[in-house]
């Protein structure tokens, strides 16, 4: 029989009914994984209930007061790596990774970009050479956010230099307690140090940790990235919530701070916000069944837009207190934290949603192909072996 | 609730656009307009005879489909795709939403058919947010006098509902003079109507702000028809066109702005659709009039009003851009979505209006 809203609410009652949310909270997560609650769309006995997508929200608001996941800190598991093990890791792989995944238990991060491949990722150059039943792993990776208190991290790493780019590369769940794996804090515009270089250096990672076949790292990675993009900017928000939200408190707050001019923007702004959020509801709707596709680069881009022009209003809106920052010291953050920083952190950290999980500029171009199908630009990179490349 | 198409609005939209596709295409739209009768009756009373479009929104016990906003809002996409030149909006969105809100039991079983067509008379600019001007007096409790300028549908309307403070009377076409005026919308011409002791039925009451934010909010779809012709339209050009050797879709810097147009449009799509399902529930006889309802419904008007009208405008002035010189011909149906979509910018209420509007409507107000 199919689940329907009330069949999951009858869930929620008796699980609650079993478990006490003021016990321990780990116990807690733990139990409503094992009782496919963690997320009702994957499959029985990996944390879900094979239930349509949008049933996820009534879980969420029955289950609103009890203990939950720290999402901040667990973007990338929660996101991509979670999607990518579902899609193509095995029967033991799904068994070994998705309950700590998902209970915060083990954090995950990213070791996909590069010093010489950001938005090319297709060249990068880190090698995996087999050597039996294990993998040894050399190169340097950037820009990877939380890699300091990540316990696992997906790889992708080039095994056929031979062969044109896309084709040589395979994907790896990477052990960051291995030896040979050294993480370095990346200051960055902010002040803190949210992202990292990672060097391997003869890293050895068991074949069990392969995530699907040897040379098809390209196509696993599409998963990762597309599901990034719906991560990055397809989160649900209520109507005037998030970013705009803030700014309209401040605004509604402090009527001294009005202007014609910022009034004109602040409502142009809020129209935007408004629209985005349906798209990205709508989205979700003709998404409920199936994988997200290249539309999910489209929220992602609008998102990164509109929370740079939000930040910079809310900056401009403040006057004086524009003029200041709340804190520079150098540390290793956690997370991202929008909403407990001030404007300042906000209006310089906003400038990376544009970066982040593919550029802007690369995101219209795919919107461009692969929506609008219109024709990709010559290319000269396309049939040469990744070895002869100029780099 | 859903921002996704139903089933049952899927086969309507199939059998307008079907339909459309006979007997509106570009070159027939551009010869009609040209002619002395650019509005196409015959068109009009076949969409209302074998599709029932006329009565949408009238309820069943009147001779209507009993339908609401969210089917009405689908004929609208279909009818902007191919700058239709019938009354809907008009007869079938404004008029009737006028009597249905009036009360009104005899007409609006005439409208529902098709056979008889009617306009709201009020400027195709007057806003929501605005008292509407005061230029149509009664005397006698029945004699009305006066001119309103910029109705969209008069020339072809059968009857005239009048709107003369809180109360609409109706007034038969006959005894009206309709002035038509050279129009920047070729497909939805305006016309200056003149009443001079013209006698008219007072049938009930008028609420401006609600009549008028339900079409403005139902007009964000036509203009999301529009814009989506346009995007389509300009696509398959520049992968057809070459210039160097290369489609001039090919760019990059054409294809940042595709993409850019897109997405514009998707959203552009959900805000309609809200509206369209919000306003929905101001359909039928037993719409709520809970202040929170109603708010909830203006404000979703608002929002996709807005929005669609400036893509609508955007995406058919990048069109335009885009097909180069050809974009400059009269031959090429284009500039008659760039009329459409500029002058229906500008109806039931500016971009900036609506926006304005959200001030109060979601909490954002103005400097003192
Ligand atoms: C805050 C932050 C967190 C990050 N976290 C991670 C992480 O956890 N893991 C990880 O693997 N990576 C991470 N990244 C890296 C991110 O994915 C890359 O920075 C991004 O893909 C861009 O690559 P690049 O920096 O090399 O820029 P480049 O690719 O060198 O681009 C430079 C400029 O050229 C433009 N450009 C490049 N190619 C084209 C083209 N074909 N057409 C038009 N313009 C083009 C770009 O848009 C950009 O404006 C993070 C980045 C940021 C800012």
């Amino acid at each position: 029989m199919a689940l329907d809203e009330k069949a999951i609410q009858e869930r929620v009652s008796a699980f609650l009914a079993e478990h006490d949310p003021t016990g321990d909270r780990l116990e807690f997560l733990r139990a409503r994984f094992d009782a496919g609650l963690a997320w009702v769309h994957f499959p029985e006995g990996l944390g879900g209930l094979g239930a349509p997508r949008e049933l996820q929200n009534v879980v969420e608001r029955e289950l609103a007061d009890t203990p939950q996941i720290t999402p901040g800190v667990q973007t990338i598991g929660l996101g991509m790596a979670a999607p990518t093990i579902l899609t193509f890791g095995t029967d033991e792989q799904r068994k070994r990774f998705l309950r700590p995944l998902w209970t915060g238990e083990e954090i995950w991060c990213q070791l996909f970009s590069e010093p010489g491949a950001g938005s090319d990722l297709a060249t990068l150059g880190t090698r995996a050479v087999r050597d039996g039943d294990e993998w040894v792993v050399d190169g340097q990776k950037v820009w990877t956010s939380g890699a300091h208190h990540s316990r696992w991290a997906i790889l992708v790493a080039r095994t056929d230099v031979d062969v044109p780019k896309h084709r040589g590369l395979t994907y790896f769940v990477c052990d960051m307690h291995a030896p040979g794996v050294e993480v370095r804090p990346l200051r960055q515009i902010t002040g803190e140090a949210e992202f990292n270089e990672v060097f391997l250096t003869g890293v050895r990672l068991d074949d069990s940790l392969r995530l699907g076949e040897v040379g098809d790292g390209w196509r696993v990675a599409q998963t990762t990235l597309m599901n990034e993009r719906v991560a990055i900017g397809g989160a649900p928000v209520r109507r005037g919530g998030g970013m705009v939200g803030l700014v309209a408190e401040t605004w509604r707050a402090r009527p001294e701070l009005r202007t014609h001019d910022l009034h004109q923007r602040l409502l142009r702004l809020w129209v935007e916000a408004e629209v985005t959020r349906l798209a990205g509801t709508r989205l979700r709707e003709q998404l409920s069944a199936g994988q997200p596709g290249p539309e999910g680069s489209g929220m992602k881009l609008s998102f990164a837009t509109l929370n740079q022009a939000l930040s910079g209003l809310d900056l401009e809106m403040r006057g004086e207190e524009g003029l200041t920052y709340d804190d520079w010291s150098f540390r290793r953050s956690d997370s991202v934290d929008f909403f407990g920083r001030g404007p300042g952190y906000r209006y310089l950290r906003a400038k990376g949603n544009s970066i982040e999980g593919g550029t802007s500029e690369i995101l219209r171009n795919i919107v461009a192909e692969r929506v609008l199908g219109l024709p990709s630009e010559p290319r000269v990179d396309k049939d040469v072996p990744w070895k002869d490349l100029p780099r | 609730m859903t921002l996704l198409y139903t089933e049952v609005e899927e086969e309507l939209r199939a059998s307008v656009r079907d339909l459309l596709a006979d007997r509106c295409g570009p070159d027939a739209v551009l010869k009609r307009v040209e002619s002395a009768t650019p509005y196409d009756m015959d068109l009009w009373k076949t969409l209302s005879r074998e599709i029932g479009v006329a009565g949408l929104l009238v309820p069943e016990e009147y001779g209507g489909a009993g339908a609401s906003a969210r089917e009405v809002a689908v004929v609208l996409e279909e009818l902007g795709r191919s700058v239709a030149p019938v009354p809907f909006l008009t007869s079938a969105v404004l008029a009737t939403k006028a009597l249905l809100q009036a009360g009104e039991k005899n007409l609006i079983q005439e409208l529902a058919s098709g056979e008889t067509t009617a306009a709201l008379a009020v400027s195709m600019v007057a806003s929501p947010y605005r008292p509407l001007p005061e230029t149509v007096t009664v005397t006698d409790g029945r004699l009305l006098n006066g001119e309103v300028r910029a109705v969209a549908g008069a020339d072809v309307a059968d009857v005239l509902l009048v709107p003369v403070g809180t109360a609409l009377y109706a007034v038969r076409a006959e005894n009206v003079r309709v002035d038509v005026v050279p129009s920047l919308d070729l497909t939805r011409p305006i016309a200056t109507v003149t009443f001079s002791d013209t006698p008219g039925e007072a049938i009930g009451a008028f609420d401006a702000r609600r009549v008028l934010s339900f079409g403005a909010g139902l007009l964000a779809s036509e203009q999301l028809g529009v814009a989506e012709w346009c995007l389509s339209t300009t696509l398959s050009y520049i992968k057809e066109r070459h210039q160097f050797a290369r489609p001039v879709g090919s760019f990059q810097a054409i294809k940042h702005r595709m993409a850019d147009l897109w997405l514009d449009v998707v959203r552009a799509r959900a805000a309609a659709r809200n509206a369209a399902d919000l306003l929905a529930a101001d359909s039928g006889p037993d719409a709520s009039h809970d202040a929170e309802a109603v708010q909830g419904r203006e404000l979703a008007a608002a929002v996709a009003t807005s929005w669609c009208s400036e893509v609508a405008v955007h995406v058919a002035e990048e069109s335009v851009q885009l097909h180069g010189g050809i974009g400059m011909t009269w031959e090429h149906p284009l500039h008659l979505y760039l009329k459409r979509a500029k002058s229906t910018e500008i109806a039931l209420g500016s971009p900036g209006a609506h926006r304005d509007a959200l001030a109060a409507l979601a909490d954002l107000p103005g400097p003192a």
